[in-house]
């Protein structure tokens, strides 16, 4: 019990720091809560399958299944990619100077505007992901079944942070992303063109989580044009937990967040799975709003 | 080698600047002088590319520079060391400085021109690794300059930079300010220091709410009595005294 | 900031006091009652409880200084007022002929409308007035329907006091979620309210015993006046306008008094409202608590109309979309609240025919809105801001 409640705790728990690492990336750079981050996601999901289809289709004789998975994770990057970018320019980028609540409201209207986009475009009804793999048992120790997935999930998570890390601390655009973040008045006067930086890092983060999108579609199956919304808002709690802004802060709080819904799920109740998240969520604002690794965001109040 | 011509500027309803004309030329220090809230910050906002102007020109070189946007003002040769130092206090001091040197293209441009700054700001060699915000004020304004050099100015526009400095540090900054600008580089000082300001400056602009009141060459300037009244003060004072005004 | 402090100590030990009293009064039931009724009847012990304790406190501490009121300017008089009286007049007789003109279907529509306009009056306090971006409003409207539904289905309490208590209950509900508010920056507040209406809402689909979970509650009882059953659509329309007209008339001479301006300067500065004088957390508080009664009044309403409600009338949607009508309405101002509430409700039925295509239009608006006209349709004229 214990053992596979940790391996599906750090499957959901990957996935979810994915995710966050775009909330917190977008918050950290213009301090919006990006509220339609979530559709990214299923978005993600959705062009992953359907990129494999039309991969299928076309090609006779089909595809092997990693070229599958890595073709999957492709398209779902890249068109997450080029909806960040969209949705960052036209929704966003025109309210840059406007009251907060300005841009949190659009953000509703984009999220609310995406799912429903693809709800008419694909159907109400689950899509299914394709059985990719027939073996899919890694090790099976009775009690514990570990599947194929589920590790290729934790791994990809791991290389998918690292290699954002790297992004982020040692190149040119990623220390302009840092100070961008930090004051984008002197960033302008330094010559980095902001409006530019923002757009990366719109797309860092939703390619991100059109990658999650492959990786949830693929364990769980099934999606569905409304899986975006609670992901999203699970994703933002564990941006929290962590700190909102920091970076190494998102991947820990997802981390702990999918390891906690994991083990509520198992010793106390699974339909009371989102009100653990949730409860979580409330408890970090009340007792440490600047999370585990936040700066201190108090005196900003 | 930069003209400003009556420059306006608004923020919603507050008139900013009303109708700043400014000439700086090649291989000179101009000093802006004036007190809290005159619009020195703004004016230099405004050639930066931060603040839009609603009306009057900006030209750089005889070309407009007016509305463009900051990078594309840093690109073309104007750098700011701008009020309050804002560096980069989570990034370390060798990236502060990188970022200093965006706009221009090519990774291995940075390398000599890190040298550069570091034989002029030696201490900044030694804490090259070390957080922006762990410097102590002295060694963030050096910072500061050093990151507006890294973008290899023509023009570099200095906001404040005796702004909460021990007197021992600002003779040694403005003393690194006339080296940088006996190395070609043409300098626009803003200051409220105004004594230090027009000893530094071959000429001076006085601003009082968001006009120019009074040019000139600043020793001409150091010994008019209007001006020892209102920034200098009627005595010998220290260096660290902030100018009042009697207005 | 010391202030704040010593304040936000006194909160504190006026909340523990309001949970001993409450529950203190729960225990002595004890004795009386079999457990299951004293547990369902502890949330309104608390309410009770809470309703007492802030009387003094409302009535004390919520006084300003003099100079602030000579400080912050009266509401403007002369040809506006006139205009706006006319308009006013104009809209009264309007709403109150409108059933003579329409269907059982367009005044059922209406009945909504006024539902709704309640619920945007209540979010405009806490978001408009105070400056709290709360985003799960709809657990308030939920609140308070689900009291009164289940203390009239299984209690057989009859309408009014049930409608008192689920009032107090969303109010206490306010108060709860209000603590909270004194520490949390905007849009961290803004999550924390989401999560509030998340659980809460999982919380009714869940537990069975309680709300019957997801099949909800049925057979709730309609009002009734004086031995009349009040039905829906005709007399329920009326019943429930004439609800929203007394919140209006309520709200507004509350925003015409010091506590609007007070509220006013709170959103503006806070920090400055404080050296003013101004008792920054209290108000936030009393917002808090105003406006999430005024959504259990809603919900109560609702649940009597329709006499059947289950979690699924109570999403995140709603909450956005009771938000979108303050927005669309313009902040802060209670005529936009209830223009904000016809549009939003009479749209959506004008365009069931394209229903798919109805909330990729709403989502899109939003944006649109937001850049193109963000103060909203009417913003209020009594604009304090520079």
């Amino acid at each position: 019990m214990f053992f596979q409640q940790l391996v599906n705790g750090l499957t959901i728990g990957g996935v979810y720091a994915l995710i966050a690492l775009g909330y917190t990336m977008v918050y950290g750079i213009i301090e919006l809560i990006n509220f339609a981050h979530g559709e990214i996601y299923m978005i993600g999901a959705y062009a992953g399958i359907i990129a494999i289809a039309a991969a299928q289709t076309l090609i006779a004789g089909g595809i092997p299944p990693i070229a599958a998975v890595a073709l999957a994770l492709l398209a779902a990057m890249l068109v997450c990619a080029a909806y960040g970018f969209t949705m960052e320019k036209l929704a966003y980028r025109p309210l840059r100077h406007a009251p907060r609540l300005s841009p949190l409201i659009s953000a509703l209207g984009v999220s609310i505007f995406l799912q429903n986009f693809i709800m008419i475009a694909q159907g109400t009804r689950d899509k299914v992901f394709p059985h990719l793999f027939e073996n899919t048992v890694a090790f099976d120790l009775g009690s514990v079944r570990v599947s194929l997935i589920q590790i290729a999930i934790i791994v990809g998570c791991f290389m998918m942070m690292a290699l954002l890390h790297l992004v982020i601390q040692h190149t040119k655009i990623g220390t302009a992303m840092r100070a961008t973040a930090q004051d984008k008045t002197a960033a302008a006067l330094c010559g980095i063109h902001v409006d530019h930086v923002i757009s990366v890092t719109f797309m860092i983060g939703s390619l991100l989580a059109g990658a999650a999108g492959v990786m949830i579609a693929m364990y769980y199956g099934l999606v569905n044009y409304s899986i975006g919304y609670l992901a999203g808002i699970k994703a933002f709690t564990a941006a929290v937990l962590g700190g909102i802004g920091n970076i190494p802060g998102a991947m820990i709080g997802g981390m702990i967040l999918g390891l906690l819904e994991s083990f509520g799920a198992g010793y106390i109740s699974p339909e009371y799975k989102d009100v653990i998240a949730f409860s979580i969520l409330i408890l970090v604002l009340l007792i440490k709003p600047s999370g585990l690794l936040g700066e201190n965001l108090a005196e900003k109040a | 080698m930069l003209e400003i011509r009556g420059l306006h500027v608004h923020y919603g309803a507050i008139h900013a600047l009303k109708g700043i004309d400014l000439r700086v030329e090649q291989g000179e220090i101009v000093t802006l002088i004036g007190a809290n809230g005159a619009g020195k910050s703004t004016t230099l906002m405004s050639i930066s590319g931060i603040h839009a102007p609603s009306s009057g020109r900006i030209l750089f070189e005889d070309f407009p520079v007016e509305g463009m946007r900051p990078d594309r003002i840093v690109r073309a040769g104007i750098s700011q060391v701008p009020e309050g130092r804002r560096i980069f206090a989570r990034l370390t001091v060798q990236e502060n400085l990188r970022m200093g040197a965006f706009a221009r293209s090519g990774s291995s441009v940075g390398n000599a021109d890190l040298d550069t700054v570091y034989d002029l700001f030696p201490i900044l060699r030694e804490r090259r690794l070390q957080r922006g915000g762990t410097l102590s004020g002295g060694e963030q304004q050096m910072l500061a300059i050093a990151r507006a050099l890294m973008a290899r100015p023509k023009l570099l526009l200095l906001d404040e930079p005796s702004l909460g400095l021990a007197p021992i540090l600002v003779e040694r900054v403005f003393e690194r300010i006339r080296e940088i600008n006996r190395s070609g580089v043409t300098i626009l000082l803003v200051e409220q220091n105004a004594h230090m300001a027009l000893h530094l400056a071959s000429r001076a602009y006085v601003m009082e709410t968001g006009r120019i009141v009074i040019s000139g060459d600043s020793r001409v300037l150091v010994g008019d009595p209007q001006i020892k009244r209102a920034y200098l003060g009627e005595m010998d004072i220290d260096t660290t005294q902030k100018p009042t005004r009697s207005a | 900031m010391t202030d704040s402090n010593g304040s936000n100590s006194r909160f504190l030990k006026s909340t523990v006091h309001v949970l001993l009293t409450g529950f203190g009064l729960a225990l002595l039931l004890l004795p009386f009652f079999p457990l299951s009724r004293v547990l369902l009847f502890t949330p309104w012990l608390l309410a009770l409880t809470t309703l007492v304790r802030l009387y003094p406190l409302i009535r004390s501490h919520l006084r300003i200084p003099k100079r602030v009121r000579s400080i912050v300017p009266r509401a403007s008089t002369g040809s506006t007022c006139i205009a706006s009286t006319g308009l006013g007049v104009a809209a009264i007789l309007a709403i109150a002929c409108f059933p003579a003109l329409g269907n059982r279907y367009t005044v059922d529509v209406g009945v909504m409308v006024g539902i709704y306009s309640l619920l945007a009056l209540g979010l405009n306090v806490i978001v408009g007035w105070a400056g709290l971006l709360n985003l799960g409003f709809a657990a308030f409207y939920a609140i308070g329907a689900y009291s009164y539904a289940i203390l009239n289905t299984r209690f057989d309490l009859p309408f009014w006091p049930g409608a008192v208590l689920g009032v107090l209950t969303a109010g206490f509900a306010g108060f709860l979620l209000g603590l909270p508010v004194l520490r949390l920056r905007g849009d961290y507040l803004a999550i924390v309210t989401l999560g509030f209406g998340e659980i809460v809402r999982v919380v009714l689909n869940n537990w069975d015993s309680f709300s019957n979970g997801p099949n909800g509650i049925m057979n709730i009882d309609r009002p009734v006046v004086f031995s009349y059953t009040v039905r829906p659509p005709y007399p329920f329309y009326y019943l429930v306008w004439i609800t929203v007209f007394i919140v209006y008339f309520f709200l507004n001479r509350l925003y015409k008094s010091h506590f609007g301006r007070a509220w006013i300067a709170v959103r503006d500065d806070e920090l400055a409202a404080n050296a003013m004088g101004i008792p920054a957390n209290r108000f936030k508080l009393l917002a808090c608590i105003i406006g999430g009664a005024i959504a259990g009044l809603a919900g109560v309403l609702y649940a009597a109309k329709v006499s059947f409600i289950s979690p699924e009338s109570f999403t995140f949607m709603e909450s956005v979309t009771i938000l979108c009508m303050v927005v669309l309405g313009g902040m802060g101002s209670l005529r936009g609240c209830i223009v904000g509430a016809v549009i939003l409700v009479t749209l959506p039925e004008l365009m069931r025919d394209f229903s798919n295509y109805r909330m990729l239009l709403f989502g899109a608006a939003m944006v649109v809105l937001m850049i193109v006209r963000p103060q909203g349709l009417l913003p209020p004229q009594r604009r304090l801001e520079a």
